[in-house]
């Protein structure tokens, strides 16, 4: 196109309403930046300060013996993690779905609506609520333990899988579910044979996120599982075990160097997990989504 | 059969809710027998004297938790005005992504950066920069430190933006194109737009947004305690140190000596859960708002809509 021979040049009122239509738009571009800077500024910064300490001994040796922090690593805590995470998933996992089912396939609108709201709020409830309550009705008289701090991080993944899970369930198509049950099939059998099948790649994938999201989660475990923990790699759950987490927090307030160096490594690693697993369950729920949704 | 167990797993998860409470009520008897309502009212937290309160510590919730959201939501709803109006499709995608990236970092690590990182740049350049220019104002007075309310804001507003402008950005992509179309088409700038259209389309969702934004900043407990500070006291300036309802009952998780501290603990998680309750039922209600358009009204508009085949539900 050539140049028009002159400009149509705003003035007056019009010139001031795009002034303040392009300042807007300048403004949101820079909180958008500002919120990737930061993001890159929290990621860099435990990088660079996380990655220098990581080495084969970090993920395969407990804790030097004499409280020599120079040397050891920190199997106890990743150990610790995956034994509290692996016991909150197996409880969570199977009565969030079957709370999904209920929702979303038999209840009556009223009440789903009523279940729905509960698990909002309880979504909502501060983790260390959460964690108080558990104090309150399994450590005050059994003292601490895994398992507690199991059940609290079971309490706070509910909602997260019950409401993810009814998201897929509503995503299969009604005529899978009409199909089966005009050729007979009970609604029992239909649920189990034809819905989860169909849904479970989506049910996974919300496990998933939830897994991430109680992975980084500190405040109630502190009167859980934290007293006289030993710092040898310890699986049971009856015993008080340590976390990545709790490692992160008691390792962060130490005075020597070594220790906030070892803080920042397994602030590391527990970011790198929580990232990259919350990353991949997003595309493939995105993925699935798509799937589903035709 | 399925009907029994699937209802069981629901009811379950709706008397978890009400027994939390209970359970919380009946830990915090002791603390109310002995300090009653004046527990509140209180600023004593002294566990040689036996002495407990709640007001500083609730004075400290209330100024990290609004003064984050205050900050947070303009900045978070310029992200998702960015998101779905300004940027191209494929940066969408990825910024979006990142945004919810951020969103996902476990707050101890925020924590842990706080007091390493942003703690000695809010100590040596923030706060010297806010004392010499705003320092007649009693807000910024006072000796600076890398811990203190206004670390404790900042990694709080961190935490915050993700959340608040992830659910910004659907309510703005349920704006149906033909009201935008329609304002541009007459002569609206871009601007005009947002502010003419987007925002009152969406302001009851984003109202409950920050809701749940500030419900979430109320209730973090890890990385307010790894910066604030800790102290208990009510101070007017931003630079002194502080404690809130949530790190206070995390900090002394180990260390309460006598059943009169336990139950003080558990009297301020009875305080945190009704405040979050509040917050959490006042979202759902701005969220599915009560219809209170007049009758014949919304017959009308509904006819309007189904007959373009969309629901008014």
């Amino acid at each position: 196109m050539s140049e028009p021979a002159f400009t149509l040049k705003a003035t007056g009122r019009l010139r001031r309403r795009q002034l303040v239509n392009k300042g807007m738009g300048a403004l949101a571009v820079g909180a958008a930046l500002l919120a990737v800077a930061v993001l890159a500024i929290v990621v860099i910064s435990v990088g660079s300060r996380g990655a220098g300490s990581l080495n084969l001994d970090f993920f395969t040796q407990n804790q030097a013996q004499g409280f020599n922090p120079k040397g050891g690593g920190v199997l106890f805590a990743i150990v610790g993690s995956a034994v509290l995470v692996g016991i909150a998933t197996l409880i969570a996992l199977p009565l969030g779905v079957l709370i999904a089912i209920y929702i979303s396939e038999l209840a009556p609108p009223r009440l789903a609506r009523v279940a729905r709201i509960a698990l909002d709020i309880s979504n909502g409830i501060p983790t260390i609520v959460i964690g108080i309550f558990v104090f309150t009705i399994l450590v005050a008289a059994h003292g601490q333990s895994a398992f507690a701090g199991s059940i609290a991080l079971a309490i706070i993944m509910l909602p997260l899988i019950a409401r993810a899970t009814e998201e897929v369930l509503l995503l299969v198509p009604s005529s899978q579910r009409e199909a089966s049950l005009a050729l007979g099939v009970s609604r029992w059998r239909t649920t189990v044979q034809v819905v989860i099948p169909s849904a479970l790649g989506g049910i996974l994938t919300g496990t998933t996120l939830a897994i991430a999201r109680v992975a980084g989660e500190t405040a109630p475990l502190l009167f859980l599982t934290s007293l006289g923990t030993s710092s040898t790699a310890d699986a049971s759950p009856f015993h008080p075990l340590q976390s990545l987490t709790l490692v992160i927090f008691t390792y962060s307030d130490q005075a020597d160097p070594a220790y906030q160096s070892k803080a920042w490594a397994a602030a590391f690693t527990l970011m790198c997990f929580v990232l990259f697993t919350s990353l991949a369950a997003k595309l493939a729920l995105a993925r699935y989504r798509k799937k589903l949704g035709g | 059969m399925l009907k029994a167990i699937t209802f069981s797993a629901a009811a379950l998860a709706v008397s978890i809710l009400g027994l939390i409470a209970f359970e919380l009520v009946r830990g915090s008897r002791l603390a109310f027998h002995k300090f009653g309502l004046g527990f509140v009212t209180s600023q004593t937290w002294d566990t040689i004297h036996n002495q407990f309160g709640a007001l500083s510590l609730i004075f400290g919730t209330a100024v990290t938790g609004i003064l984050a959201i205050a900050i947070a939501t303009p900045l978070a709803i310029a992200i998702a005005l960015f998101l779905t109006e300004l940027a191209p499709k494929p940066v969408r995608a990825l910024l979006g992504a990142l945004v919810e990236m951020l969103a996902a970092i476990p707050s101890v690590i925020l924590g842990l950066w706080g007091i390493l990182v942003l703690g000695p740049f809010v100590q040596n350049q923030i706060e010297p920069f806010l004392g010499s220019t705003l320092g007649f104002l009693p807000f910024f007075r006072g000796q600076h430190s890398p811990t203190g309310i206004l670390t404790a804001i900042l990694i709080l507003t961190i935490m915050v933006v993700p959340i608040v402008a992830s659910v910004t950005r659907e309510l703005f992509t349920t704006v149906p194109s033909e009201l935008r179309e329609g304002a541009l088409a007459l002569g609206a700038t871009r601007w005009e737009m947002v502010r003419g259209v987007l925002l009152p389309a969406a302001r009851p969702g984003i109202l409950a947004a920050v809701a749940l934004g500030f419900g979430r900043a109320v209730g973090e407990a890890m990385a307010v305690l790894m910066v604030i500070g800790g102290t208990i006291g009510i101070h007017l300036s931003v630079f002194a140190h502080s404690d809130t309802l949530a790190a206070r009952i995390a900090g002394q998780y180990n260390g309460a000596s006598t059943n009169l501290q336990t139950s003080s603990l558990i009297y301020l998680a009875t305080i945190l859960l009704a405040i979050s309750l509040a917050v959490n039922i006042g979202a759902q209600l701005l969220i599915k708002p009560i219809d209170r358009r007049p009758r014949r009204r919304r017959i009308v508009l509904d006819r309007a809509l189904e007959a373009q085949g969309l629901s008014a539900d």
